[in-house]
Order: structure tokens, then sequence, then C-alpha cells
């Protein structure tokens, strides 16, 4: 479990104080996948390393499975850091090294894994992200997905119980973005490792998170589960993270709801109520007409959601949103 | 061939040039090994590194840029007395080692220095995030990273030290500058003069190719 108790972070530039991170409260539990979003500049990075304490923060306490990690020593700080693993936008591979001695490279820094060990090991990551083939390939002949594959295996070597992903898949393409993110799900189910994964594609947090975040110049806005978040954004900021996720143009959606007649809705499935025939029998029962303005069937995480826009003409609307509430259905009135 | 050469005496050109690349050999070492720990000294203290000393880097990069900036043939002069309190005498090939030192090492330092920046400051922050120590970043990750830059960085030196040790000829530091200038220079055997010029070219240029070579095999982006 990872919590912030009033956490801030000021960096010193020219002698002066520039804030990076407000005060801020947080927590992260044991075992879940955390996401936090927002722009450029809004201090994810920053929230991030100071998890691992990568940065010292200018205020605040950092409690890490209850223990205050702001007060560790150095040799406490480096036993501590063995068990965050890191994974980031560029990689960071060493290029001198092989493919396994970089997935080596943290057991042979820790000083107490045999050869043997790190050996079997080295195999065995190997084998988890895909890579036996290429483990005497250096960093420069291979893929950005493949290169992200061996950060991942790197990140993984000492058997951390957290893993924190900084833009990890902003420099790939959208199909290796997948695998990738597939891989990160896979191995969160699999070892009950808590993963904090920055990202400024809400699709990314869609796919994997549980809980997430939005960060906004310094300050986290709104924060929940995804599900919730993402169907429900609350703040202007989440809104733009969701509407660009979904490649909606506000402009021509107002235009398009404006030639719209009757009452519009946006209702919201979640769950198994997403496949039920329920539209058209709402529609027989109250004898109300209904054209599709838009939607969007999908899932978040593994949950199925659909949100579907609609315009209503005629018949018995109260007894149309009274039907859709009773099916677990969550309307909001647009117009 | 002969009578064009009429000065010149193969033994004496045989001596002279073991003599250069001893001359170079020696302090090649000695500078590698001084001017190493001070680059990495030089990359770590400076501005947002790990060990940022603002102190620590302003003084020693003062001593570098002193060393650096007076011309090799006076730090010649100015070196004679300690080296003849290093080793006893300022001739002969070893009396020419502690000036070629004192002129490679911050010559190469500096080029350690460059050659860690160069060096992707991720990595440095993946490997801290490991939970590396100092020496470990830097024996683990700096200097791994940096070969093919500090192999370069060698070459340059060797290359720079073979013209200084050629100068070093001017104050009887033995070798083929002594020769050219003993010979060529004072006793106007012209032909003297170009065979040395020409040998130092050769080793110059094999030098490079060397080095060259070992950047490209030590490179792997
Ligand atoms: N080492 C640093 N020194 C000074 N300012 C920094 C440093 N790192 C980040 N900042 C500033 O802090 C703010 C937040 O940065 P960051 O956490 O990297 O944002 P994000 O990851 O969301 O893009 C930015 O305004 C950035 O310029
Ligand atoms: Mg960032």
């Amino acid at each position: 479990m990872i919590q912030f108790e009033d956490v801030h972070k000021a960096y010193q530039v020219a002698g002066r104080a520039v804030p990076a991170l407000q005060p801020t409260s947080l927590t992260i539990h044991a075992g879940e996948v955390f996401g936090i979003v927002g722009h450029s500049g809004a201090g994810k990075s920053t929230l991030v390393r100071l998890i691992n304490l990568l940065e010292r923060p200018t205020g605040g306490r950092i409690i890490i499975n209850g223990e205050d990690v702001t007060g560790f020593d150095a040799d406490d700080l480096r036993a501590f850091r063995r068990k965050v693993g890191m994974i980031f936008q560029h990689f960071n591979l060493l290029s001198s090294k092989t493919v396994e001695d970089n997935i080596a490279f943290p057991m042979k820094l820790a000083g107490v894994y045999s050869r043997a060990e790190i050996r079997s090991r080295v195999d065995e990551l190997l084998a988890r992200v895909g890579l036996t083939d290429h483990a005497h390939k250096y960093p420069a002949q291979l893929s950005g997905g493949q290169k992200q594959r061996v950060g991942i295996a790197r990140a993984l070597a000492c058997r951390p119980s957290i893993l924190l992903c900084d833009e990890a898949t902003s420099a790939l393409d959208p199909q290796t973005t997948q695998s990738v993110l597939r891989l990160l799900a896979e191995i969160n189910r699999e070892l009950g490792l808590t993963i904090v994964l920055i990202t400024h594609e809400m699709d990314v947090v869609r796919r994997v998170c549980d809980r997430v975040a939005v960060m906004d110049a310094g300050k986290v806005v709104e924060m929940g589960a995804v599900t919730d978040v993402f169907l429900h954004p609350q703040h202007p900021t989440t809104r733009d993270f969701v509407f660009e996720s979904e490649n909606i143009d506000r402009e021509e959606r107002q235009q398009d709801l404006a030639h719209a007649e009757g009452r519009i809705l946006r209702l919201t499935f979640r769950g198994e109520s997403t496949y039920k025939p329920l539209l058209g029998q709402v529609a027989r029962d109250s004898g109300v007409d209904f054209s599709i303005l838009s939607g969007r069937i999908d899932h978040i995480k593994e949950t199925p959601y659909g949100q579907l826009t609609l315009s209503l003409v005629g018949g018995d609307l109260a007894r149309a949103m009274q039907a859709l509430d009773a099916a677990d259905v969550h309307v909001e009135v647009l117009r | 061939m002969d009578a064009l050469l009429t000065n010149v005496d193969w033994t004496e050109i045989g001596w002279a040039s073991w003599d250069t690349l001893v001359m170079v050999g020696l302090s090649l070492l000695f500078s590698v090994l001084l001017g190493l720990p001070i680059g990495v000294m030089l990359f770590l203290t400076s501005k947002r590194q790990l060990l940022e000393q603002p102190v620590v880097y302003a003084v020693l990069s003062f001593v570098v840029n002193v060393l650096r900036s007076v011309p090799f043939i006076i730090l010649l002069i100015v070196m004679i007395p300690v080296t003849v309190m290093l080793i006893g005498t300022s001739l002969g090939v070893a009396g020419a080692i502690p000036p070629l030192v004192a002129g490679g090492a911050p010559f190469f330092a500096r080029l350690v220095e460059t050659s860690l920046r160069e060096v992707d400051r991720g990595i440095i922050e993946a490997t801290q995030a490991m939970g590396a120590n100092v020496r470990q970043i830097i024996f683990g990750a700096l200097l791994p990273e940096a070969l093919p830059g500090l192999i370069a960085g060698i070459t340059v030196t060797a290359i720079t030290l073979v013209s200084y040790a050629a100068m070093s000829g001017v104050i009887g530091g033995g070798g083929l500058g002594d020769l050219a200038i003993r010979f060529g220079y004072q006793r106007f055997q012209t032909d003297v003069m170009i065979i040395t010029v020409a040998l130092l070219v050769i080793f110059v240029q094999i030098l490079q190719m060397v080095g060259d070579r070992l950047v490209l095999y030590f490179s792997r982006r």
C-alpha cells in the first residue's frame, strides 16, 4: 500500500522554489493498477518519482507498506528501491549490455543472489516477456515493444511488490501498446503486483487500470474507480481526456444535438446490462420512438459498458425512464 | 635510395622509435590512470549530477584548465624541477614522462567528462532506481556506457602525446623528436628530418586506425 499524506514538491530553479506538486493525499491499494492521467507538465512524473524517492518531497509523509520511507538512511533506501521496479518511456536500457545482462543487472547490483539464481531467474523472465530467442542481442537490435519488454523483465528481476510505469507505452505504436498493456495486466493478475501507471491517454487507463487520478497543474483534480471517472467525468480536464479518447469533437457533437428532435438522453450501461435487448422492449412498452445520435460499446478493463446518446420522441417518456432505471441503466437528461 | 639517405643511421632510428614508443606508452598509461578518476570527479561534481559539489568542481576545473592552457613547450620547462624531484633527472626517456603526463592527464580528464555527459541521463536514473550506490553507478553503468567515447578519448590523447613526445626532444627528451632536432635541425641533415617525420606520421595513422576499430567494436548503439 502506498500512502501520501500532504506530500508536496517544489523544484529549485535558479534559486527559486517552483511548485510541481501541491499538497496531495492519496492511497494506492496493494495489488491494484492505479492510473495517473494529465497533460504534460501536470506533475505526474514528480508524483511517481516521489514513490521511490528519485525526488525528495519538500514536505509531507510517504508511507509504503506501513513504513515512512522519507526517513530511510542510504542503505535502507537502496534496499527499498530494489522492491520497487520502474519502467520508462524511453526504456533506459544499458546499450552496452545484452538483453540477458540488462535483466540480470539489478540482481547483480543487489549482491545477494548467486550466479545460479540469477541465471534461472533471467531465463524465467525472458520466457515471461517472450524474449527467450533474443537473450544475446543488444538493445539497439530490438524493436520498441521488445525493448519495453526487456524493461519490464528487468524491473521484475528482484521480485518487487510495486511497479512504476512512467509513460511506458507513449513511445510505442497502438498495436505494441496493446500487447505491452496486456503483459502488464497479466503481471498484475498473476503476481499480485501493485502497478502505478502514468499516461496521457485515457484509453490506456480504460484498458488496464482499476482506479485513476487525474492531475492538472500539480493537483489531483479527480480520483476514483475508472468505471466512475471514465463514464461520469466531473472535472473539465477529465472530460477533455475522455472525449479525446473517444475521438469526439465537442463542437460537432453540439451541432448534432442541436439538430435532433425531442428529449436527449445519455444512457450508460455497465456489466451484464450492456448485452440485454433492452431498448426495443422499452420502446414498445412506452410507445417512445428513439434514434441513436452516438454510441460506443467497449470494455473498461474486464467490465463491458455501453454509452448511448438518444433522442426520444412521443410516447410515455416518464415510463420509459422508469423502465431504464429499473434495468440498472444510468440515465442523464442532456436536453 | 641509400644515396639519398646518406646521413640516416637505421640503428639510431630504430632506437629512437623504440624510445618514442616507450614515452608515449608510459605517459599514456599514467595519463589515463590519473585522467580517468579526475574526469569522473569532474562529471559527478558538476551541476545536476550525482555528487554535485560546486566548489570541488570549480577547483578541479580550474587546475585542469590551467594545465591545458599552458603551451606544452612551457610546461616542459616549468616541470623540470618537479621531474628532477620525482625521478632524479629531467633528461632522456624517463625525464620526459612527468611533463607528458602533466599535459596528457588533464587533456584526457576533459575528454572523459565530455563522454560521460553523453551518457543518457535516463540510464543513470534507471540504475539509481534499481538501488545502485554511486560506485555501482560509475562502474556498472556510466563507464560501460561511455566506453566507445572513452576509447576515442584515449586515441586522441595518444596522438597528442606523440606530438608532445616529439616536442620534448627540445629539452633532451629522447626519441624521434630528439633525433629530428639534433641531426635534422642542428646539423642540417634533411634526410633524417624527413624519415623521423614520416615515422611519426605512420605512428599516428596506426594509432588512429586501431582506435577507430576499437570504438566501432564497442559501439552497441
Ligand atoms: N528536475 C526538475 N527541475 C525543475 N523543474 C522540474 C523538474 N522536473 C520537473 N519539473 C517541473 O515540474 C513540473 C511537473 O513536471 P512533471 O512531473 O515532469 O510533469 P509530467 O510528468 O506530468 O509531464 C513541470 O512544470 C516541470 O517543468
Ligand atoms: Mg512525465
